[in-house]
């Protein structure tokens, strides 16, 4: 019986991983650059929906798409100014540097306008939980609201991606620049509407992350946003359903780590199974095997 | 030519006079300088910005009933952001500032650092809150007013022995904290000489303190009636709310970190009810000292102050005490003044509103621990 609450718990904590390594794998499998700045964007989003909930009292609902929109605007803008110069210009290194300093700047400007005290983020996911075993089993709604959230997207994105014509620019896109550029199609749009999609997604991860775990704080992102980024690589990053995969794995074992082995080396349990899984896979769980032809 | 006399001996009077006011008026060379650090921003801006605004207080209150033996008190606080390093700039800028006496750090890891200056300077420090031991160890110059992390979980493990709080006790702490892994290594030791047993100990590390599900079934699973939370109140509020959700019941029992948790924004208060901790300050006390220094915080800052800002708000108070007992004045440097104030600290018997104090050579001071519970979002004594 713990052993099996134990999995729940690391399904639930998985689940947060999961839907931040969704916009970390869709941005890297579109636009091929590492978005380090995606866990404070998750932060930002958490921030607009504790504004419009919390402070002016609004309903979770509207508080969500207002979120949405702050963080696809937001993400539009990043990308305009701070990634497409580079994007021709310099080394792939470069544009990783930019998000990292994105990132930070991020951090700080929140810092400034909401300053450094943790906020308590009461989670806008109003149905109760599911009691199983006579109480012994908990899964709480905000699990059950993850999981959904993340089968959800994953279907519409997949469905987005190889029904609409703006997705099929996104995997020419992805394929090849040069030549989707000289078959018409718009790549720096493409490339906006990619980031656009996943930073509408980091703040629906955000209002998760928050109802989950209810501290808000300019910090909040960081660490999930590493965790995330290692469950997207752990199941193949640029593989959608490998993101959710990797997600609620890393989230198992490292629950599982912590209940059985040393909640002290739970992490470096976590990272341990990442390396061996790469030696093994070096694409990851579900990633594209390139043959590289000599 | 008579006149013209007198027109200059006026120009001259009132270019003295001129002269004279801004020597009255900022007190020059015959003011106190007293140093703070802090992190008035980043994530332990709480405990920083209380001791900031109460030493404030403490130093406007002294400078209007006359300063330190007729001197004036001249207070700089600096931002460290909790971080040692920034500890340390802000430091050497306080010492090229002209301070003569430090009241800080107010974080234990960034203390540690500058007192390690500080020791090398022979520059006097007391810090209102830093807790490790080596926050003033480094030499004879250094000073605290709380108790140090050993002596809390010691005061705690005694407290919940004596009162026969709970048989079977689990613990939960952040081992990558030398303040929350200090508490617990001397509440394990003292646990032993009581009444109770520790049937389950579980960490937690600074990378990964969002998520504490799997530390609080194995808690759960251990059968335990107590758990003991020696860490800071911002991952006590993710802790209770967590806990809360399993249905996980218990007594939670903290220490001086749990404190602040009822004032974080959007924070469920029901959730920290029956929550007990030690604490030197209760702002619900009824002395008439304690009463006035709230509503005096209130007024000014808009909260109830926590105990950082007691300690910091006593700190001013005691280095008052200790400079009348040494008898030094300002034109002395910061090593001549540490010299006599550290043999006057060990001399003078202080009350305040953390309690009556006194202090060892070592800079350790001895005081009883006060426990408060929650109820209805507010502490009472217990």
């Amino acid at each position: 019986m713990s052993f099996l609450s134990y999995l729940l718990k690391g399904v639930s904590l998985g689940s947060v991983y999961a839907i931040i390594a969704l916009g970390y794998t869709m941005v890297y499998g579109i636009a091929k650059m590492l978005n380090f700045a995606h866990g404070d964007v998750i932060m930002v989003g958490g921030y607009a929906a504790f504004t419009c909930s919390m402070t002016r009292g609004m309903a979770p609902l509207p508080s969500i798409l207002i979120a949405m929109v702050v963080c696809t605007v937001l993400g539009i803008v990043i990308e305009t100014i701070a990634y497409r110069p580079l994007l021709e210009a310099a080394s792939p290194l470069a544009v990783l540097i930019t998000a990292i300093g994105v990132s930070y700047f991020l951090q700080n400007i929140v810092l400034i306008i909401f300053g450094s005290n943790p906020k308590s983020f009461q989670s806008l996911v109003k149905i109760p939980g599911l009691k199983l075993a006579d109480g012994a089993l908990t899964i709480s709604g905000e699990t059950i609201v993850t999981i959904l959230s993340c089968l959800i997207i994953m279907l519409i994105l997949t469905q987005f991606i190889s029904r609409t014509r703006m997705g099929q620019a996104m995997l020419a896109v992805s394929e090849d620049k040069g030549a989707a550029q000289l078959m018409g199609i718009n790549v720096n749009s493409t490339i906006a509407l990619t980031f656009a999609i996943g930073s509408g997604l980091a703040a629906i991860a955000g209002v998760l992350l928050c109802s989950a775990y209810p501290s808000l704080s300019p910090y909040t992102g960081a660490m999930p946003g590493i965790k995330a980024f290692v469950a997207a690589v752990f199941g193949g990053i640029g593989s959608i359903p490998g993101a959710f995969l990797g997600g609620i794995l890393l989230g198992v074992i490292e629950i599982l780590a912590k209940g059985y082995i040393s909640t002290q080396l739970s992490d470096a349990i976590v990272f341990g199974v990442l390396i061996i899984v790469l030696l093994v896979r070096p694409t990851g769980l579900l990633g594209k095997r390139i043959q590289e032809k000599v | 030519m008579k006149n013209m006399k007198k027109a200059l001996c006026i120009a001259s009077a009132a270019a003295m006079a001129v002269m004279l006011v801004p020597a009255q008026a900022f007190a020059g060379e015959g003011a106190f300088h007293i140093g703070m650090i802090g992190p008035l921003t980043g994530g332990a801006a709480i405990y920083g910005s209380a001791v900031a605004n109460a030493a404030q207080i403490a130093v406007d209150e002294i400078n209007e009933a006359g300063g330190i033996a007729g001197f004036q008190v001249e207070y700089n606080p600096q931002d460290d952001e909790h971080d040692a390093e920034k500890s340390v700039n802000a430091y050497n800028a306080l010492k090229d500032w002209g301070m003569q006496l430090l009241l800080g750090t107010v974080t234990s890891a960034p203390c540690i650092a500058v007192e390690a200056e500080a020791a090398a300077d022979n520059m006097f420090l007391l810090t209102p809150s830093g807790t490790a031991v080596d926050c003033i160890t480094a030499g004879d110059n250094a000073f605290r007013v709380c108790f140090s992390d050993p002596a809390q979980g010691t005061e705690a493990a005694r407290y919940i022995g004596e009162h026969d709080l709970a048989q079977k006790v689990g613990v939960l702490y952040d081992s990558s904290d030398v303040y929350s892994s200090g508490i617990y290594a001397t509440f394990r030791a003292e646990a032993q000489s009581q009444g109770f047993e520790i049937v389950a100990d579980t960490s937690f590390t600074s990378d990964s303190k969002t998520d504490f599900s799997a530390q609080l079934q194995t808690l759960m699973d251990s059968g335990c009636d107590l758990v003991f939370i020696p860490f800071y109140y911002n991952e006590a509020s993710i802790v209770l709310k967590q806990a809360s959700d399993m249905g996980f019941e218990t007594q939670w029992f903290g220490v001086d970190g749990i404190d602040g948790i009822l004032s974080v924004e959007g924070f469920d208060t029901s959730l920290a009810e029956n929550v007990m901790l030690l604490t030197p300050f209760v702002p619900t006390a009824e002395d008439e000292a304690t009463q006035a220094f709230v509503a005096k915080y209130q007024e000014s800052y808009g909260d109830v102050p926590n105990q950082f800002a007691a300690d910091a708000y006593d700190g001013v108070y005691i280095i008052k005490q200790a400079i009348e007992q040494a008898g030094v004045t300002p034109d002395m440097d910061a090593s001549e003044i540490c010299d006599a104030v550290k043999v006057a600290m060990t001399e003078i018997e202080f009350s305040g509103i953390t309690g009556d104090i006194t202090w060892t050579a070592d800079g350790e001071p001895t005081k009883d621990p006060i426990a408060v519970v929650i109820h209805n979002g507010i502490y009472e004594m217990m």
